[in-house]
């Protein structure tokens, strides 16, 4: 990510966490997403689902250490936390569809100022890659997404309409990206907590739709 | 015991009757529950113009182990129903996406939460269902939707599995089976969703009654012929994934 301003993705991963309540069940996506796993919260108690069934796992397992029957979404060897379960795939996603979820947290291309977001097919490419992102979008409590707020270009990802095929309508609570952290609101994104070196200005001119600003507008604490 | 028994001595007797256009399903979330013996075996065996089911056609990951991909590769294939035609990262390539792309080989793409629900449907005798996910998605397009207490759901249809072949840590000589960690993943639902279901065992195959009911994750009646993996390098057991490069 050097070059590009604004948040790293241990950054913009931390912001989401802190966003965790005790008590939750959370599932993390592959990519940055999973970098919330890393960040202290504190005291508070989160309980980790991923898709394929594992209920309550910890860190990457230490080198040597693995168990290669076990894995999270991204497929990396990880622990089991005191108290864990492993269910099998159609009780995995009855957790996800039966609203047992209080957040998942993914990457994606697109966010739209209604809450739609696009992660699973490219312009023009036959086919995709869904996985779980659909049934996690339609189904959990809360949405957030984490991506780059720009293209390689310079286009904005913060958009009035998706223009790429939807993973869902109108599910996203929060977007963090390099530059800020949003919250959809139907004709334009809110600038909730702004990176350090960026201006608003900057901001509203990478977005789509009307940009506002949170009376309380903080700079996003990036202490580790 | 009354019953033939379901013991195979290897892995293409135990796929030796599988005919051309089977449906077949295939467990596995990354390596935990692939059956890699299984997949080698039916590469051998031949079988053409199959369909088959599973979360991904694989090949992503270094190093690569034998996936649905290489049945593709290997001209058997007609059609696969799976949660990804290509690769969550666009940098990553999956070697089945080309055909994909020519139209060599056919694909439909599902929810991996509706994938496991029209498993489990089928082996639970529910013909079809309603569920969120995918409302509003270009999947949903010109295909019936049902408002249920406000909301709309889109209605999916069971499917049924000619062969499941999947991998589990312990069986008995019922095919009684437990699964260890996330091996366990599509292994159960794909079970109950097919006529013959064949599955590859870790360890050793124990006499019937040594798994107390109680901990049997699938039960027998589900399970028809089992093949103990061997030791490497004859057998194929799940490795220590390379890291993608950042």
């Amino acid at each position: 990510m050097s070059g590009t301003k604004g948040l790293n993705r241990q950054q913009m991963a931390d912001w989401v966490a802190r966003e965790f309540q005790d008590g939750w069940i959370v599932n993390l996506g592959v990519g940055i997403p999973t970098l919330c796993s890393n960040t202290d919260i504190g005291g508070r108690d989160i309980t980790y689902h991923s898709e394929n069934g594992v209920i309550g796992y910890g860190g990457v397992a230490a080198e040597g250490q693995e168990d290669l029957n076990l894995v999270n979404a991204g497929g990396q060897n990880v622990v089991l936390n005191p108290g864990a379960a492993v269910v099998h795939h159609a009780d995995s996603f009855g957790v996800i569809r039966g609203g047992h979820i209080d957040a998942t947290v993914m990457g994606a291309y697109q966010v739209s100022m209604t809450g739609d977001f696009a992660n699973w097919k490219l312009k023009g490419q036959k086919g995709g890659g869904i996985g779980g992102a659909m049934d996690l979008a339609a189904c959990a409590k809360r949405v957030f997404i984490i991506l780059e707020h720009v293209t390689r270009d310079g286009s904005p990802r913060l958009v009035t309409a998706c223009d790429l095929p939807v993973t869902a309508r109108g599910v996203v609570t929060l977007v963090a990206t390099n530059y800020g952290l949003f919250q959809p609101t139907g004709d334009g994104f809110r600038l909730l907590e702004i990176a350090p070196g960026l201006t608003v200005d900057e901001i509203r001119a990478a977005t789509g739709g009307a940009l506002t600003v949170t009376d309380a507008l903080k700079e996003i604490r990036t202490g580790q | 015991m009354t019953q033939k028994s379901k013991l195979r001595g290897s892995f293409a007797d135990a796929v030796a009757d599988i005919a051309d256009g089977s449906t077949i399903a295939f467990g596995g979330f990354a390596m935990p529950g692939t059956p890699f013996n299984l997949i080698q075996a039916l590469k051998e065996q031949g079988a053409r113009r199959l369909t088959l089911v599973a979360n991904t056609t694989g090949g992503a990951q270094q190093p690569r182990m034998p996936d649905i991909g290489m049945l593709v590769e290997n001209g058997q294939v007609a059609k696969v129903i799976c949660a990804f035609t290509a690769a969550t990262r666009p940098t990553d390539v999956l070697p089945f996406t080309k055909y994909y792309e020519s139209g060599e080989v056919d694909a439909e793409l599902v929810p991996q939460g509706t994938l496991a629900e029209r498993l489990r449907a089928a082996g639970a005798g529910i013909p079809a269902f309603y569920t969120p996910t995918a409302v509003g998605t270009e999947l949903a397009e010109g295909r019936e939707t049902r408002i249920i207490d406000g909301r709309e759901y889109l209605l999916e249809y069971a499917l049924k599995l000619d062969y499941a072949f999947i991998r589990a840590r312990t069986a008995d000589t019922m095919g009684n089976l437990r699964f260890h960690r996330s091996q366990r993943n599509f292994g159960p639902v794909m079970a109950t969703a097919a006529r013959i279901t064949i599955a590859e065992i870790d360890d050793k195959i124990v006499p019937a009654g040594t798994i107390d009911p109680d901990d049997v994750h699938t039960p027998g009646i589900y399970v028809h012929r089992l093949v103990q993996v061997p030791p490497e390098p004859e057998g194929l057991w799940p490795t220590k994934r390379q890291e993608r490069r950042k």
